[in-house]
């Protein structure tokens, strides 16, 4: 080892350390962001040591690969918006991914003939997963984004062909195993997993995506991870290990926040049954005028909102914050109250609020939120449904039976903000809407936000 | 790879899921975009992968082509992943003080 090569992996184990000083910060809003500092500089000394350490000869494809991606990666930072979040989260799985994918292909090209037995191991799972996790990302951004139909998509005989490619898939890998020069299994490894990618997040719905995202997430850390056996690299693996293990953590809360196994998520194809008749709704919805609704908020003592996606699609999280502030100037106290699964990846709700300037020790989490509930005035549900929905609690055939809600139905009275009369994301009617206590405030949660403003303001 | 750089690697790898565990199940859920996109963006460290591929020494021009794709890709996720977690938690790091006057 020459000075250069102790300089790379001095860099590397201070990068690596500085990972996981970044990922200890993020446990308080407060640190969040020196940590995130450190984790870039730990970025940049790696880059720097592995540019010093490697005999890099050739610096043109670098250079235009640093350029072009800081210019795009940057444009995404800059310009997308907080709404846009899980999107771009899908997005950016996709890259890191690929780029895993990609440099195992290079490996191959490279190293086929003298690898061993192991490295040929790490570089298939390497291979696969980063490339059922490219596509599969990019099907879930293109469900997010709306560009791909966000229903499940599902066919007869669908577990069964993809039983089929998996199979065929595991079998290019074992071949490829034990004869590693044969090239042509080894792109059909590639292409297939390519495929599986799609196959596998296609029969998902949207309401599901935080658990594929956080699927996603780890699959993507795990790809960067076999890297890191396949070169020998412990830093790679050190930092796809932490983000592989993060997604994995992520899955499993949001998992226990809808009280389904892993299995049922990928498998399930949840939505596209319509639960029939299992739900103990029924009676009439009771509309409420915008002044009748504005009266019952100015003179409320308590008002807790609870956002749902409804809320991201409106882009109302500005008009809330609003409503909240005049509410606030009259004496009210008002909290928000957020699922675990509210919107369409793990936080999603707390992005857009704070985006909007909430303050985040009003945001409240289910636990600390529902003993409150009965002592509160209004319950304003923004654009939510399965999260607030009554069966999950009371009904055992509901199909979401078992799921922990945010029990708004305990609360005094229930304002529901809402497009129109129909169903919910998930197609299951909610028997909250048909309560006493409940009276519905039909249109776009923005605009009937804002004229909410408007009246308690002439109240 | 010999059998002493693999176990030491299955060390490494086996510290840092115990490691992860610990540390990441102490985030919030209020943090759990950030920390999604903000592992997404420490996971473009295959990026240090991609450098090697695109310039390094005795390597074939097509495998330079697929680790400047490699290095676009990786750098996409770096600089974006990094950028955009800054300017979520910069939100989060607002006071409730500073909010309100802001909003008066």
């Amino acid at each position: 080892m020459n000075l250069a090569t102790y300089f790379m992996e001095a860099t590397y184990l201070i990068a690596s350390v500085l990972f996981v000083l970044a990922l200890k910060g993020m446990s308080h809003p407060e640190t969040a962001r020196r940590g995130m500092f450190l984790a870039e500089g730990g970025m940049f000394a790696a880059i720097v040591g592995t540019l010093v350490g490697q005999h890099i000869v050739t610096w043109v494809w670098i250079i235009a690969g640093l350029t072009v991606g800081s210019i795009i990666g940057a444009w995404m930072a800059i310009w997308v918006p907080m709404t846009a979040m899980p999107q771009r989260t899908a997005l950016s799985h996709a890259f890191g991914a690929l780029a895993a994918a990609l440099v195992g292909v290079g490996e191959f090209l490279v190293h086929a003939g003298d690898m061993s037995v192991v490295t040929r191991g790490a570089l298939g799972f390497e291979v696969i997963l980063g490339a059922l996790t490219t596509t599969g990302s990019l099907i879930a951004a293109g469900k997010l984004q709306g560009v791909i139909y966000g229903k499940p998509m599902q066919f007869r005989g669908q577990s069964i062909v993809n039983l089929a490619i998996f199979l065929a898939m595991i079998g290019c890998f074992v071949f490829f195993w034990i004869h590693p020069e044969a090239q042509s299994v080894f792109y059909s490894m590639l292409g297939i997993a390519f495929l599986f990618g799609v196959m596998l997040v296609i029969p998902i719905g949207s309401a599901d995506m935080p658990v594929v995202m956080s699927l996603l997430n780890s699959y993507a850390g795990l790809a960067a991870a076999a890297t890191g056996f396949v070169l020998g690299n412990n830093v790679l693996i050190i930092a796809g290990t932490l983000d592989g293990f993060s997604g994995l953590i992520l899955s499993i809360l949001m998992c226990k926040a809808m009280n389904r196994s892993i299995t049922n998520v990928l498998f399930g194809g949840f939505g596209a049954v319509i639960a029939e008749a299992t739900s103990n709704a029924g009676g009439v919805m009771r509309e409420i005028s915008l002044d009748d609704a504005a009266m019952q908020l100015a003179f409320a003592n308590r008002v807790v909102f609870v956002p749902g996606y409804g809320l991201a699609t409106a882009q109302a999280q500005h008009a809330v914050r609003e409503l909240a502030e005049l509410l606030e100037g009259r004496g009210v106290t008002v909290k928000y109250a957020i699922h675990p699964v509210a919107g369409r990846m793990p936080g999603h709700m707390n992005v857009l609020l704070a985006e909007a300037n909430v303050p985040y020790s009003s945001l409240y989490e289910m636990e600390q939120i529902n003993p409150e509930f009965p002592s509160t005035d209004v319950a304003v549900v923004i654009g939510a449904n399965d999260v607030v929905n009554p069966d999950a609690r009371d009904n055992p055939k509901s199909i979401i039976a078992g799921m922990p809600i945010l029990e708004v139905d305990r609360a005094k009275s229930v304002i529901v903000l809402k497009r129109g009369q129909g169903r919910g994301f998930s197609g299951l009617e909610n028997p909250l809407f048909f309560k006493s206590c409940t009276s519905m405030l039909y249109g776009d949660a923005k605009s009937s936000l804002s004229h909410l403003a408007q009246a308690v303001q002439h109240v | 790879m010999n059998p002493a750089v693999l176990i030491a690697s299955v060390y490494v790898f086996a510290l840092a899921a115990f490691l992860g565990y610990q540390v990441i199940s102490r985030v919030p859920p209020l943090l759990h975009t950030p920390l999604m996109s903000a592992t997404n963006a420490i996971s473009g460290i295959s990026l240090i992968g991609s450098l090697v591929l695109a310039g390094a020494k005795g390597y074939p021009l097509f495998a330079h082509i697929l680790g400047f794709v490699a290095v676009t890709t990786a750098t996409i996720n770096v600089v974006g992943g990094f950028g955009i977690t800054d300017r979520m938690l910069k939100m989060f790091g607002k006071r409730k003080s500073e909010t309100k006057a802001a909003a008066q």
